[in-house]
């Protein structure tokens, strides 16, 4: 966005919003929103703790397992849907299924055949992400270059190579895309799965301030997760920027 | 067809000495015939056209003949063995390139020798000669996006020209240049096929590029696809390039070629 001229800087719209939730928490309109540089405080505060420290390697571990799951497990099973029209019709409606289905519903499945540990919270970060990582690789896939395809056949590329060389490159725009909607999913997954299985790291800490009435620790851990997500979200979102110029040239 | 002998040991020393014979070649899909006993031959080191309406089958032969296509019935030989998929002897040009849009110029010009487990450094060096050779030096570190259509196909060729293949197939490869480039391609490709000792198949629609380029312009009508005539310009080879447009031979064919395709143009 411009102003005057002026290149504003992405998510300039957050200052905005900001600078209203500090007044709106000024006025004392509730006791639920305190001003945002109170929030800003109690985040300092808490952030050299112990108990703030365990909680963030603690959903860290669940959120990067459960996401590289989701990775290499949806990636190559989207673009074998997208190759193999047997594999497809097998697979297709469960992915929908599960992409539309209340996943929170099934968390007691999970701790039922997987226990209450971190094992269910990594496969319900996972189960919240691949769906979307496994749709995405397959339509990139399927909306490859015919010629492309000949191509790589023509000269002679053995499966493995065209599979390497060619159509995982093809379709990496669309792959990225369903990894950074699949990754901030996995966000809610963890945060879900650590309230319902198991309290442990974020979860816990949003289950014990929100009982205690703390607001501004829980708005700043609240703070924190998001900053986090809007980080890695925002990296993959340049990942894709990169290869997008090839993406309506294949 | 006339029996004198003369005629006959022509016959015998074309057979001989074909780089690809196609014989008894059908292709259905369900119950559409695509091609129907299709019997033609291609020989060595000369140029052939496939010329015809759209919709006569000319890239479905072309693409049986390099194993992209299985056919229903009948036989390919290239180089006297049975075709029964891709291969080494064979290399394909895109209509629409079908470059790596996401590698520099020098990867997709290697990228068949890539494939074929070439190591780096050798494989480069000879896409580079490459390169030179079909006029893009200085282009080498580019991006496909970066250059215009007839660079692109430029590329493409390389990449045919680069794995070394006796065959090269060229899917009506000048229709997505423009009018310009595509009369500088015409006039390379002559100078290809004098220079490399290649057979080239060569599929198209238009009438005046079949005549201008070919040795033999095979000329395939329509559902079922068949060869309805096969025409061999005599004279055209030894015309400096720039005359082979007010050629009389050359204006009496593309006349004779139109007369007989007029009927099948919707």
């Amino acid at each position: 966005m411009q102003i005057k001229g002026v290149r504003l800087p992405g998510m300039s719209s957050l200052l905005l919003w900001g600078l209203l939730w500090e007044i709106v928490g000024r006025t004392g309109f509730s006791f639920f929103v305190p001003p945002l540089s109170e929030v800003v405080k109690t985040l300092f505060e808490i952030i050299g703790t112990t108990a703030f420290q365990k909680a963030l390697y603690e959903t860290a571990y669940a959120f990067c397992s459960g996401v590289f799951f989701a990775i290499v497990i949806g990636i190559p099973t989207g673009i074998m849907m997208g190759k193999n029209r047997l594999i497809d019709e097998l697979l297709l409606p469960w992915v929908n299924i599960f992409l539309s289905a209340p996943l929170t519903a099934l968390v007691p499945v999970l701790m039922v055949l997987f226990g209450f540990g971190m094992k269910s919270i990594i496969i319900t970060t996972t189960l919240f992400a691949i769906w979307i990582i496994i749709l995405n690789a397959r339509v990139g896939v399927m909306q490859i270059n015919r010629s492309l395809v000949e191509m790589a056949t023509s000269f002679g590329a053995s499966p493995w190579a065209a599979f390497t060389k060619v159509y995982f490159w093809a379709a990496l725009p669309e792959i990225l895309g369903g990894v950074r909607i699949g990754i901030i999913r996995a966000v809610k997954g963890v945060i879900i799965g650590q309230l319902l299985i198991s309290l442990v790291g974020f979860g816990a800490l949003f289950e014990l301030y929100s009982n205690n009435f703390l607001m501004k620790h829980f708005w700043a851990v609240l703070v924190v997760l998001f900053a986090l997500a809007f980080s890695i979200s925002e990296f993959l979102a340049y990942l894709e920027r990169r290869v997008s110029y090839y993406a309506a040239k294949r | 067809m006339l029996q004198t002998n003369a005629l006959a040991e022509d016959t015998v020393l074309t057979q001989t000495d074909n780089a690809v014979s196609v014989s008894g070649v059908s292709k259905n899909y369900g119950e559409v015939e695509a091609l129907k006993n299709l019997t033609l031959d291609f020989p060595r080191g000369q140029l052939t056209s496939l010329l015809g309406p759209s919709g006569c089958g000319k890239t479905t032969l072309l693409k049986i003949i390099a194993g992209l296509l299985e056919p229903t019935e009948g036989k390919i030989l290239v180089n006297g063995s049975p075709v029964t998929g891709p291969g080494e002897d064979r290399a394909f040009v895109f209509q629409d390139f079908a470059l790596l849009p996401w590698a520099s110029v020098i990867r997709n010009v290697a990228f068949g020798l890539e494939l074929r487990g070439v190591a780096k450094s050798e494989r480069e060096d000879i896409a580079n000669k490459y390169i030179k050779e079909v006029g893009l030096e200085g282009f080498e570190k580019s991006f496909p996006h970066e250059l215009s259509g007839g660079m692109r196909q430029r590329v493409g060729l390389a990449r045919a020209l680069s794995v070394d293949a006796d065959v090269l197939l060229m899917d009506e490869p000048f229709s997505a240049v423009d009018e310009q480039t595509r009369r500088k391609f015409q006039e390379d490709l002559l100078a290809l096929v004098a220079n490399e000792n290649k057979t080239f198949i060569f599929v198209t629609h238009s009438i005046e590029e079949a005549v201008y380029v070919s040795d033999q312009i095979a000329i395939l009508l329509p559902r079922p696809s068949r060869v309805a005539d096969i025409i061999r310009p005599t004279g055209l080879r030894e015309k400096d390039v720039a005359s082979i447009r007010r050629d009389s031979e050359y204006l009496d064919i593309v006349d004779e070629i139109w007369a007989s395709l007029k009927s099948y143009v919707e």
